[in-house]
């Protein structure tokens, strides 16, 4: 608005100094913009120092804009360490956890919520009482079993395959417990309906409840994605070959192989934050809910 | 179900006293018939939580008994039976100066970690809690930092932090502050990695207190600005007391998380420079898997199962006094 506008609205001279002294937008942004350029600092310097050269980078005091742009680093990156296998175990790792955990959560979760059966308060005690213990009680036997099963039983879930990695996420106490919780909030009457229509238990399950149960299924999703495709601490105990490592492993073997190579571990670094970071600004509002989600019904 | 219904059915329309005593003792017929309703309904259930019980027994259940029973046993590996060996892990542990100081080292990381991350949270969805342009990407900033790997937040970090090269170092040089050795000293080592693992759980926080923000009525905001509250007092006496259960929610979680911290000091500093950063959890790693003492690990396993029971209890505790919830 110009003065002139303001003095057609009726405005006395002193309300219009008032009015001039007040920034031309919010005080917030004073707030934000410093706060936001902390919090994006480490993505960008990741960014800036990956198409750096080497020298570059290696040059006191920084450069905050690069002189040459190396996009080399990236496939030097690539020839250096096999990411895209890590990708593709990572990917495999993901899905596979997510699809089973929905399978299995969602059987389970259902039976808890709707049927009686004989010894169904012990074992859902017994379950609740897994998801109080830290993963750092249950490292060593789950080491062990690991270890077993893949002598005995099925070398591809043994200690060094990826499977290692999958069959003891395949379903989590989590899962179970938080889709209970959701098919306990559904109205039975159409469960009902369905079974004097004839639909079988699993019918009703598969056509009725799981549609509606879209929302919690897709919050469970997200959860195990992100758990699965951060993981560490398990993939470092249970995987020891280059072959089977995930994205969270084999960068840091190239850490430890490049530490001083700047350069390389950034190109690295960017090339397997990126399909992370185009999935969740796509579906940011999605993976915003899921974890507002446990917040709220949390404590 | 439907058929034992239609069976008392019929049978009252017999009419008669002999129907009433017949509906009030169900005959046999109908009773092996509810008998067995029940077990296919019991069989049905079993079969639909067998697989998840399967792996939650084996990988979650079955593995807490079983590293109780060998932090009672010696289990190194090296010999091939696991005798009993009563408490004596235990009695290691607590004169072992390693897990004194792994535990200091855990106390001080989470004490600073803690309340750094929810004050940051705080601050952040506060201002962030406004319609104003631009609110989208600064709200996607603080998002972006739950989508990072610890193992590029490690690697970022370090470079930030590198005593040569790092651009902290820079900064610190335009403020006329002297050179820091940052990661390689161990005198600060270890708030370097609660810097960066605040910066890495800021955008959770600001999640959570986001969502609680939204919750806060507005007509309780503008009663007060009504009855002559300033904003700051608003913000404490109605805003911060309506946010208490996000609070505490955020408290017990990031303790929790806190007390486990290993995937950062791992990728940063390996527990050193001089065991700065040993942390307990990283401890037990060095005695699990690089010493193979199974036994001992176990234990200071259960050690660390039991300080997190106990101080979840006391926040809860405490917590639930400063905690309003609105019915």
């Amino acid at each position: 608005m110009t003065t002139g506008e303001l003095a057609a609205a009726g405005l006395t001279a002193r309300q219009m100094a008032g009015r001039r002294r007040r920034l031309p937008f919010s005080p917030w942004h004073l707030v934000l913009i410093p706060a936001t350029i902390i919090l994006l600092f480490p993505f960008l310097w990741l960014i800036v120092t990956s198409v750096e050269t080497s020298s570059e980078a290696l040059h006191f005091p920084p450069d905050l804009t690069p002189h040459v742009i190396r996009l080399q680093n990236y496939p030097d990156a690539l020839a250096a360490a096999p990411f895209g296998r890590f990708f593709l175990n990572s990917a495999v790792v993901a899905v596979t956890t997510v699809i089973s955990n929905l399978v299995l959560c969602a059987m389970a979760g259902y039976a808890f919520a709707r049927f009686r059966f004989l010894g169904r308060g012990a074992l859902f005690i017994v379950m609740m009482t897994t998801l109080m213990v830290p993963f750092q009680v249950t490292m060593i036997p789950q080491f062990l079993i690991t270890k077993w099963i893949g002598v005995h039983l099925l070398a591809g879930a043994g200690i060094g395959h990826i499977g290692a990695l999958i069959v003891p996420n395949a379903a989590t106490a989590f899962g179970v417990f938080f889709l209970r919780q959701f098919f306990r909030t559904l109205p039975i009457e159409y469960e009902e309906a369905a079974r004097v229509d004839g639909a079988t238990r699993l019918a009703v399950l598969w056509r009725i409840v799981l549609p509606l149960a879209a929302p919690a299924l897709a919050t469970l999703a997200a959860l195990t994605f992100l758990d699965s495709w951060n993981s560490f601490l398990w993939p470092l105990i249970a995987i020891n070959s280059t072959n089977a490592m995930t994205l969270p492993l084999g960068l840091a073997t190239f850490q430890g192989a490049h530490s001083t190579e700047w350069t390389l571990l950034m190109a690295g670094n960017v090339m397997s934050l990126a399909p992370m970071m185009i999935v969740f600004l796509i579906a940011q509002r999605y993976f915003i809910r899921s974890v507002a989600s446990t917040g709220l019904t949390g404590v | 179900m439907t058929a034992s219904v239609a069976r008392s059915a019929s049978a009252s329309s017999g009419g008669g006293s002999a129907g009433t005593a017949r509906r009030g003792r169900p005959d046999r017929w109908q009773r092996s018939t509810q008998r067995s309703l029940r077990r296919s309904e019991s069989l049905i259930g079993w079969a639909f939580v067998t697989p998840a019980s399967v792996i939650i027994g084996l990988f979650g259940a079955a593995p807490i008994i079983w590293s109780l029973v060998m932090s009672f046993q010696e289990n190194n590996l090296l010999t091939p039976n696991t005798p009993f060996v009563g408490g004596r892990n235990y009695q290691a542990m607590l004169h072992d100066p390693a897990v004194t100081q792994a535990i200091e080292h855990t106390v001080v990381y989470t004490a600073l970690f803690v309340p750094g991350t929810m004050l940051v949270g705080l601050f952040l969805a506060v201002a962030m809690n406004r319609k104003l342009r631009f609110m989208w990407f600064y709200r996607t900033a603080a998002y972006a930092t739950m989508a990072i790997s610890t193992i590029s937040e490690a690697v970022v970090f370090i470079w930030l932090f590198d005593p040569s090269y790092g651009i902290v170092n820079y900064f610190f040089s335009l403020l006329g502050i002297p050179q820091q050795q940052f990661l390689n000293s161990p005198a600060e080592a270890l708030y370097v990695i609660v810097t960066m693992t605040i910066w890495g759980w800021s955008g959770f926080a600001v999640v959570i207190y986001l969502a609680a923000l939204q919750g806060v009525p507005q007509d309780l905001i503008e009663a007060a600005a009504i009855d002559g509250a300033g904003p700051w007092n608003t913000f404490r006496k109605v805003t911060l007391p309506l946010l208490s259960p996000a609070s505490l929610f955020l408290a017990v979680w990031l303790t929790i998380n806190a007390l486990q911290l290993f995937d950062e000091v791992y990728l940063s500093t390996q527990g050193g420079p001089l065991g700065a950063t040993t942390v307990l959890v990283y401890y037990l790693y060095e005695q699990a898997f690089e010493n193979f003492n199974f036994g001992y690990a176990s234990a200071i396993a259960y050690l660390l199962f039991i300080v997190i029971l106990v101080v979840t209890a006391i926040q809860f505790r405490v917590g639930r006094r400063f905690t309003y919830y609105r019915s």
